[in-house]
């Protein structure tokens, strides 16, 4: 492997983490908040296929990012419907979410575009294409630190920038401001919230709201931006790993990015070595695309160090005395 | 100024409530209650559990709503919908089972829902100032930058008291404060009451412990079954009239037991430890002796190790160490250690937490009064019970157990605090142990129960029982107990002769000082 390579496999990891990233800090908002959220999966889905929907229809990417971000919003209302307002199982709701996503969109898609359950190929302004960084071309030639700016840095859709600044923007958020304290407080002890006289209910459902909105962009990025359209089951359990990423990051947002370059990094060297030769014996495709997987498995197995989660994680607040 | 109810001007209330009442269902938890508090004094609420003390504390911090009567803070009428509406009222909430959040540094609990913008930095360097004269004004020495978690329950309730203040409460309502501090802790919590009031403030302390009232109020007033029965001033009443408020009738607070005769050793407990799922040694070699014929009370603050050895002794929690029933081994390390076997050498137990472990809630009285013995010959044979003779053995012990109703078939949550006591009471103390293990006797059980409770435990040690009584409550040890023992941190810091000694030489043990120290 040489240096171009690297910095190949490198820029495809930084593509490939874009959606994870993205649904991981939708789990931590939820997370953070007390409400598990097992259904990003089912909401990366959706808003895969609303996004190419619309972006089809338009013929304008844009558009697509809002039909996303929509459908997304919605899953992420009846989550919030059912474990906050009606205190159901938060995992029961997430499954459910996930199979109605996983569901609907090759009905839907069927019946809209009669191609399988695709939506048909994305082209030009349909699709986010890639942003080149001011001084990209000028400074390719420097040594070492040229490529790795022109090249793994730059040439990537708007949506990975947008995804590598909300990093910093949720730290913020959440360890700065206001609303930041309250949302770790109702995850944490959200009796404490309620004596403290602000609304364990408004809190949560901003939460899960705020998750829908990132998911929303992870699915969206998959359709319009990774992939020219949407394709059945596209998301491919990636709303999972990322769940299993939040628990590597140990709910905080900086960890988080690391956890999900980790991941995108397997999931590039697994598509870039298809066939690899570890002395004398051939290690099978399978294995190398499954290494993201064994990874999950691995870190929700707890390997990885213990991770504390929210407190009150999972569990519906009811007012007693 | 005369006001228009024709009040003495010259004593502006603080709190008035005219006429609450609230229902839930066919329950009536609050009947037509009247209190008027006035400003700057310490109003004690005192009343049996489910007579309605917590419920009127919930509506006036907006946890319900009255079905009917009115609030009035400072002479003026509010509506109090949801806390923050007690907030914005003046009110402040210490809660039994603290608000925090445990990983939260002091600072941030305190400013948590009452920030001054949208930005954490200038709320939290606003808090830190008034934190740091509020210290100095009540001395509630905490470090602002410590997390909640690590600290202690006397500070965490310090925090909760700095909460309230930090939102400019002039009411301070305390519910329970001192269930979770050692003696030394409530005599800090009470100067720090007695430095509000004088500061101006208005507290209401609620609680079910009559020394407190007498200690720190200034007025009291008396709940029974949803109505508030009186309103008196502390300095006019007594102990035994307050009881008598209470329950309805004259009342025995002090437990009438002759001297012990302690007769053979029956218990041998030598250098148990035990150690956690966590890795946490919660018992640093446990040694004791329990005689027949004696009493021995274990006093500690909650958390120090009783709860484990409990477990360790009933059968439950493995150990490493000795014991000896009556001169012979029990396994404490290997298979052979369970509840059954425990039960098979006369060991009883009834547990601290009847309702987690003590009986199975949602089971009829019945079945619960067979458990634990259910194996035995009388209740059938082979798989099969004898349903008739179980129901038959329950009516006949509840009777002699004075439960009520005294329906078998009741489910054991139907029963009040006290009647499932005596449940378990009776399962236990009717198989005639040599050993009887009793946690926590009297937790969330009315006072007319307790006088019954602790007569069953003076009598099974008058018929030359041994037995091991573990309690939080320092005046139920000192009233039964003829030997006592205090655990710390998972200890036996000394041992007493109850009859030579007091409340505050246990006190200093409960805290950590050893014999020595707690002698000066």
């Amino acid at each position: 492997m040489d240096f171009a390579d690297a910095i190949q496999i490198l820029d495809s990891a930084l593509r490939l983490a874009t959606p994870l990233l993205l649904a991981c800090l939708a789990g931590l908002f939820s997370e953070r908040a007390g409400i598990f959220d097992i259904g990003l999966e089912g909401k990366l889905l959706a808003s895969a296929f609303f996004s190419a929907a619309a972006a089809f229809a338009t013929g304008s990417a844009w558009i697509g990012l809002a039909a996303g971000i929509g459908a997304s919003c919605v899953l992420a209302l009846v989550h919030g419907v059912a474990s906050i307002t009606f205190r159901g199982n938060q995992l029961i709701s997430g499954v459910a979410i996930n199979f109605l996503a996983s569901g609907m969109t090759v009905v839907i898609g069927e019946a809209w575009f009669a191609l399988g359950g695709r939506t048909p190929q994305l082209e030009g302004p349909a699709r986010f294409g890639s942003v080149d960084l001011p001084f990209a071309a000028a400074l390719a030639d420097v040594p070492v630190l040229g490529p790795i700016y022109a090249e793994i840095l730059s040439g990537h859709s708007i949506l990975v920038y947008l995804a590598l600044g909300t990093v910093p923007l949720t730290w913020w958020i959440l360890f700065r401001t206001r609303f930041g304290l309250r949302l770790r407080a109702v995850g944490e002890n959200p009796a404490a919230v309620d004596t403290a006289g602000v609304s364990v209910v408004g809190l949560r459902y901003a939460a899960v709201m705020i998750a829908g909105v990132l998911c929303g962009i992870g699915g969206v990025y998959l359709a319009t931006a990774l992939s020219a359209g949407f394709v059945k089951e596209m998301s491919a359990g990636r709303g999972f790993i990322a769940l299993a990423a939040l628990i590597f990051a140990k709910w905080r947002p900086w960890y988080a990015l690391g956890a999900c370059f980790l991941f995108g990094l397997l999931e590039a060297l697994g598509n870039r070595y298809q066939n690899i030769d570890i002395a004398g014996f051939d290690v099978p495709t399978q294995f190398m695309q499954a290494l993201p997987y064994i990874l999950t498995v691995v870190i929700l197995a707890g390997f990885v160090g213990k991770a504390i989660p929210p407190r009150a994680g999972g569990e519906p607040y009811v007012k007693e005395r | 100024m005369t006001g228009p109810g024709g009040t003495d001007a010259a004593e502006p209330l603080a709190i008035e409530l005219r006429g609450i009442s609230k229902a839930f269902g066919p329950v009536q938890a609050n009947k037509d209650i009247d209190i008027r508090v006035r400003r700057g004094t310490i109003h004690g609420i005192i009343g049996e559990n489910g007579a309605g003390k917590s419920t009127l504390m919930s509506i006036l911090y907006g946890f319900y709503r009255a079905d009917a009567g009115e609030i009035l803070i400072g002479g003026r009428r509010v509506e109090i919908a949801d806390s923050q509406a007690a907030i914005d009222a003046g009110i402040g909430m210490v809660f039994q089972h603290f608000k925090l959040v445990p990983n939260f540094t002091v600072l941030e609990n305190v400013i948590l829902g009452a920030e001054d913008g949208a930005l954490l930095r200038p709320s939290l360097a606003k808090a830190r100032r008034l934190l740091t004269d509020l210290a100095h004004e009540y001395e509630m020495d905490v470090d602002p930058d410590a997390v909640v978690e690590d600290l202690g329950v006397g500070q965490q309730q310090r925090v909760e008291i700095l909460k309230a203040l930090y939102r400019e409460a002039d009411i301070l309502i305390l519910d329970e404060p001192t269930g979770v501090l050692t003696p030394a802790e409530a005599d800090h919590l009470f100067r720090i009451l007695k430095g509000l009031r004088d500061q101006g403030k208005t507290i209401i302390l609620i609680t079910h412990k009559l020394r407190e009232i007498m200690e720190v109020t200034d007025s009291v007033s008396v709940m029974r079954r949803g109505e508030m029965t009186a309103t008196v001033s502390t300095a006019e009443t007594s102990p035994e009239q307050l009881a008598e408020l209470m329950v309805g009738r004259k009342v025995l607070l002090q437990v009438d037991k002759a001297p012990a005769t302690p007769g053979d050793v029956i218990l041998e407990v030598r250098d148990l430890h035990v150690v956690d799922d966590q890795g946490v040694e919660r018992l640093k070699g446990i040694s004791f002796d329990i005689r027949a014929g004696e009493v021995l009370g274990l006093a500690g603050v909650a958390g120090n190790g009783q709860s484990e050895l409990l477990e360790v002794l009933g059968g439950y929690e493995k150990a490493t160490g000795t014991i000896r029933m009556k001169g012979r081994p029990i396994d404490v390390t290997g298979t052979a250690s369970d509840a059954r076997t425990r039960r098979a050498r006369g060991i009883a137990h009834v547990p601290e937490d009847r309702q987690r472990e003590g009986l199975i809630m949602d089971f009829h009285a019945w079945e619960n009064v067979a458990f634990g013995y259910h194996h035995d010959a009388m209740f059938g044979r082979g798989v099969l019970m004898d349903q008739a003779a179980m129901r038959a053995d329950c009516a006949a012990k509840m009777e002699r157990f004075d439960v009520r109703p005294p329906d078998p078939s009741l489910a054991a949550k139907n029963f009040s605090g006290g009647n499932q006591q005596k449940i378990v009471l009776a399962r236990e103390i009717e198989r005639d142990p040599d050993l009887l293990l009793i946690g926590q006797p009297t937790r969330g059980v009315d006072i007319g129960a307790i006088e019954f409770i602790h007569e069953q435990i003076v009598a099974l040690r008058d018929r030359g029982k041994a037995i091991l009584l573990v309690s939080v409550e320092l005046d139920e040890i000192m009233a039964l107990s003829d030997r006592i023992a205090v655990m710390f941190d998972g200890r036996i810091m000394g041992e007493r002769l109850a009859s030579e000694t007091d409340q505050g030489e246990l006190g200093m043990l409960m805290a950590g000082m050893t014999g020595a120290e707690a002698a000066e």
